[in-house]
């Protein structure tokens, strides 16, 4: 079996807990991600999701395990791994197109000034900043706003892998759904890698090809990969249609509600992949009743 | 009749609070009696004397005028022009605040990025900041052996503690989230300090600059006091040799005028490296 794109193996993170001992915060964590995948990961506060996040940006270091990233060790931040903060992180002297170009001009350090001014103000446009909002400074922007100017930012530097940290948390419900519109938008058009902390099931499930679910901290492992089977284009308004939806939705929120503490502190024995979960009704359904449409579109065809 | 602003209000009031308070003073300084209307028994005790009295407002103003009126003559060690004096006196300011913003802004930098140097040197700089900056009069004059140099000295020992304070402080305080921004922009050690932390930190730095202008100009004038040969400190008390204390108002009302200039000079740069988050 091929390697995935990226790997993340045998993952422990440990903290001395301050009494002598030490706290495992999770252990053996092992998974991977395929190129042009978007993969979100869902588990309560203090199953390790930010720090699992962290080490992938190279912000942090594991304990133990090791992380590849196109067969290369990953250690160390890096260009080829582009973060969008939970509270933006944009800087606040710089003006939301500055902040732009500020990560452009550092990953193309080759390109001149107007190319790079063009780039991000492509990317801005994206994310539907257009105008005189990108001379703003990000004090001057709403909430909404300024993620979208993080996410432009982190897109336009068209990193290998791009890491999203509760990206919408902070933001309210309307604002964050159309934010979550432009980031399909912008994430179709490109083919980026995506890996996304979330703590929001129907945004997982809008926006992911695949569901990591981590059972409760202390010890926290990747039990579940569960697999979105409901094809894109996916709309938010009818995404609730699909029969798939409510199948998964519930499957998460049991597992999120009960199983995520029945399965958690059970220590690791070392072989800890995710189990991989499908749930799809839309065979049943098709195989009681067949398209008619189908047959037509083959006689064109041929 | 349309309402008047507030900062209009403030001016008026502002004018009327100088006017009144020039009149009182003026007022309440008695007249010096002609010799010509004094009776024998006055003459006889001494009464007319004209007595050393604190000069009225109107004095000052004539005074100010003559003076601002040609602030650049240059009759002999003894007597110079305001200008040439106040124009000393920044001259020591500057250099003395330079040289320690030169030394002040990257050790503050080291001392904030490291916290091995800040507890290293934060022993030092806890003794040697609260010394008066002329008890390093005596030992700077022996050392250095030169008045002129020994007062940019003492400039230099007082202005370079609070910028040294605030830059540690400043950049110690920058945000973990914009430094991981530039980690994971890859950007190096000094593309960091000086796109990130250096922004980041620049208001804080400029206040502890801000602050340590001032303590640099109220220092000047003691430290010329003590020096002497040039600058306003000097003016200050030469004329008071010569007991013109019209001379003394006008050049500490100077002082004051020379130390809000610099100071705003000063807001203005905190203004332009302000930012909001």
């Amino acid at each position: 079996m091929a390697k995935p794109f990226l790997s993340i193996e045998q993952l422990t993170q440990r903290y001395p807990d301050g009494q002598g001992g030490e706290f495992t915060v999770f252990e053996n964590a092992s998974f991977g991600i395929e190129k042009g995948e978007f993969v979100c990961i869902l588990g309560h506060s203090g199953c390790g999701k930010s720090t699992i996040m962290n080490i992938l940006a190279g912000l942090a270091e594991p304990t133990s395990g090791v992380v590849k990233m196109d067969g290369q060790h990953v250690s160390g931040p890096s260009l080829d791994r582009g973060v969008v903060f939970q509270n933006y992180s944009l800087l606040p002297w710089l003006t939301a197109l500055k902040n732009v170009t500020f990560g452009v001009s550092a990953r193309f350090p080759a390109w001149s000034k107007e190319k790079v001014i063009e780039h991000s103000t492509a990317f801005l446009a994206k994310v539907g900043l257009t105008g005189d909002a990108i001379h703003r400074k990000p004090s001057q922007l709403s909430g909404g706003m300024r993620q979208r100017v993080s996410i432009a930012r982190a897109f336009a530097n068209e990193p290998k892998l791009l890491l999203l940290d509760e990206p919408f948390g902070a933001l309210d419900a309307l604002t964050r759904g159309t934010i979550q519109d432009e980031l399909i938008k912008v994430w179709s058009d490109t083919d980026q890698t995506v890996f996304m902390i979330t703590h929001d099931i129907d945004e997982a499930i809008l926006l992911a090809d695949r569901i990591l679910l981590m059972t409760n901290g202390p010890m926290a492992q990747v039990a579940e990969s569960v697999e979105i089977t409901i094809p894109r284009p996916r709309n938010r308004t009818t995404i609730v249609e699909h029969p798939n939806y409510y199948a998964i939705r519930n499957h998460l929120v049991h597992f999120l509600g009960q199983r995520s503490e029945d399965l958690s502190g059970q220590p690791g024995d070392g072989v800890s992949r995710p189990e991989t979960v499908r749930i799809d009704l839309t065979d049943a359904q098709e195989s009681e009743e067949p398209e008619p449409a189908a047959p037509i579109l083959r006689a064109v065809e041929g | 009749m349309k309402a008047l602003s507030e900062n209009r209000k403030a001016a008026l009031l502002s004018i009327l609070i100088l006017v009144v308070g020039c009149l009182i003073w003026e007022a309440s300084i008695p007249a010096q009696k002609a010799v010509g209307e004094l009776t024998e028994y006055e003459l006889l005790t001494g009464g007319g004397q004209p007595k050393a009295g604190v000069p009225p407002p109107s004095q000052v103003l004539v005074k100010a005028w003559e003076q601002l009126s040609n602030p650049f003559y240059d009759a002999g060690p003894n007597d110079k022009g305001i200008g040439i004096q106040i124009g000393y006196s920044i001259y020591r300011v500057l250099t003395g605040y330079l040289l320690a913003a030169a030394v002040a802004i990257p050790l503050g930098f080291l001392i904030g990025m490291s916290s091995v140097a800040y507890k290293a040197l934060n022993p030092f700089i806890q003794v040697l900041r609260p010394i008066s900056p002329l008890a390093w009069m005596p030992l700077a004059l022996f050392v250095i052996q030169d008045s002129e140099m020994s007062a940019i000295f003492v400039i230099f020992i007082c202005s370079i503690w609070p910028m040294l304070i605030n830059t540690a402080f400043g950049v110690a305080g920058v945000r973990e989230d914009w430094v991981n921004v530039a980690r994971t922009h890859e950007l190096g050690p000094f593309k960091t300090a000086f796109t990130v932390i250096l922004p980041a930190a620049a208001p804080t730095i400029v206040t502890g600059m801000r602050i340590s202008i001032g303590i640099a100009w109220l220092v000047i004038v003691a430290a010329e006091m003590l020096v002497g040969g040039t600058g306003i400190g000097y003016y200050v008390w030469n004329e008071w040799n010569n007991l013109d204390l019209t001379s003394v108002i006008f050049s500490i009302l100077m002082i004051g005028v020379v130390g809000m200039l610099l100071d705003s000079l000063f807001g203005l740069l905190q203004r332009t490296v302000a930012y909001t988050e």
